[in-house]
């Protein structure tokens, strides 16, 4: 899925979460295209990922909202400006071009230019959690997997997926006609996932095609890269080993800095420290707002984010528009702005 | 109140009227814990083993919190989300370790 041809943009934000979405809107108020990359397959960052049910209380006007619908709320009010998302894939390098702008390179290949970089990646990149379990490293890519790829790939094959939620269920699901055997493996009996996802996993571990065993992974068995089968420890303390010849932990994600510890950005204990007026990092044109950010008084809210972006946005304007003169208007009030929102009487 | 956290085998003792909860009290400490979602019993990167002698003296689990240890690795009876124990002075003496996953 390469898609290798230049992208030229204005601005380009890495990460979608409600920092990084909200920039979007002060961008766009101020006449600059944002195109946005992030990680998940969503947008949200994790308000989507870690708790898109759960209730946040501190947003100005909003009483309560949960993450996803605050998420949901963000997209509404920045689809006026149009950005253009690249999901699934993580931006692995930053350069600087000889004309001064920036360019990017995606996991996936896409490479985009942009006069005005703005890191809005939170606690960092999202990735699968890794069972601390000695030795597994050597199975990966072989044996064990954090995602499925292609289905295809687990043809026949006898496996494992451990886990109880969504992602646990649905590739239970969906890998369940492939595979040899294929055993759920979970430390309860009950499952944080969709009700009718467990529902059908019962009816398949009922129908003799599924074998679910409640207990958690304790080691690995196998050699050469090759796994043989899993040792499991149920809450009794009794342990025994189901065969198998490919393990799916899905244990949820995590996150880790990633490659923006590579840009050539000044770090402080893994966060980019920025000035309080324009949110700049130590490289002109590379800005920083939401949590990974640190400055005097850093608080890791989303309104710190929100008034970040709002400032963040000025200087960006200055570079992006260097012969255009900034002018400060009130949305409530200004037929420009509000023509730019498409909602000019 | 103290209280006692092992890292790796390391024993650290913590002084603090704090009733904070006591991932937050750890880090303040300078623990390595890696508490990714910042204390919303989300990510289960808090996780601790209660000494079996406090295990029945701090606050119950909730089902959330619960729900949210599926994400956590090597769990026991006595494994709990350190974000979601408060500190208070009843639990002057506390013991805990901080569980592998969750060092940061």
């Amino acid at each position: 899925m390469s898609e290798n041809h230049m992208i030229e943009t204005d601005v380009v934000i890495v990460g979608a979460g409600p920092c990084g979405l909200f920039a979007v809107f002060e961008l766009g108020l101020n006449d600059m295209k944002c195109h946005v990359v992030d990680i998940l397959d969503k947008v949200g960052g994790q308000c989507a990922e870690l708790y898109p049910e759960k209730p946040i209380y501190d947003i100005p006007a909003l009483p309560v909202v949960s993450g996803q619908e605050l998420t949901d709320r963000l997209m509404q009010q920045i689809e006026p400006f149009k950005p253009v998302f690249h999901l699934n894939q993580m931006v692995e390098s930053l350069t600087k071009l000889d004309d001064g702008r920036w360019k990017m390179m995606t996991d996936a290949g896409t490479n985009l230019v942009a006069k005005v970089v703005v890191i809005a990646a939170g606690g960092g990149s999202f990735v699968p959690k890794k069972p601390p379990i000695k030795g597994i490293d050597a199975y990966e890519g072989a044996s064990v997997f954090y995602s499925v790829r292609r289905m295809e790939t687990f043809r026949d094959r006898t496996i494992v997926i451990a886990g109880g939620g969504d992602s646990a269920l649905d590739w239970t699901l969906n890998l369940a006609p492939l595979a040899k055997k294929l055993t759920l493996v979970h430390r309860r009996d009950e499952f944080r996932a969709a009700p009718h996802s467990v529902a059908a996993m019962r009816e398949l571990v009922a129908a003799g095609k599924v074998d679910l065993r409640i207990a958690q992974i304790a080691g690995l068995e196998g050699e050469g890269g090759q796994l043989s089968g899993i040792q499991l420890k149920d809450d009794k303390g009794e342990t025994s080993v189901v065969q198998c010849d490919a393990l799916l932990p899905f244990y949820g994600l995590t996150m880790k800095l990633g490659p923006v510890a590579q840009f050539g950005l000044n770090l402080h204990e893994n966060l980019i420290p920025v000035d309080t007026e324009k949110f700049e990092t130590s490289e002109p044109g590379v800005f920083a707002i939401g949590d990974i950010n640190s400055y005097p008084g850093k608080l890791k809210l989303i309104l710190s984010g929100f008034h970040e972006a709002a400032l963040m946005a000025q200087q960006a304007f200055r570079i992006v528009h260097p012969d255009r003169k900034l002018r400060f208007q009130y949305t409530t009030s200004s037929s420009d702005l509000q023509q730019k929102l498409g909602v000019a009487a | 109140m103290k209280i006692f956290v092992e890292v790796e085998g390391k024993q650290h003792e913590i002084e603090t009227t704090s009733e904070l909860p006591l991932m937050e009290v750890m880090r303040d400490a300078g623990i390595p814990v890696l508490a990714s979602c910042g204390g919303s019993c989300a990510c289960a990167t808090c996780h601790v083993y209660v000494d079996p002698a406090w295990v029945d003296r701090v606050p119950p689990k909730s089902p959330d919190e619960e729900a949210t240890l599926d994400g956590a690795f090597g769990i026991e009876y006595n494994s709990r989300l350190s974000c979601q124990i408060a500190m208070a002075p009843e639990l002057d003496g506390l013991k805990v370790i901080l569980a592998p996953d969750a060092i940061g």
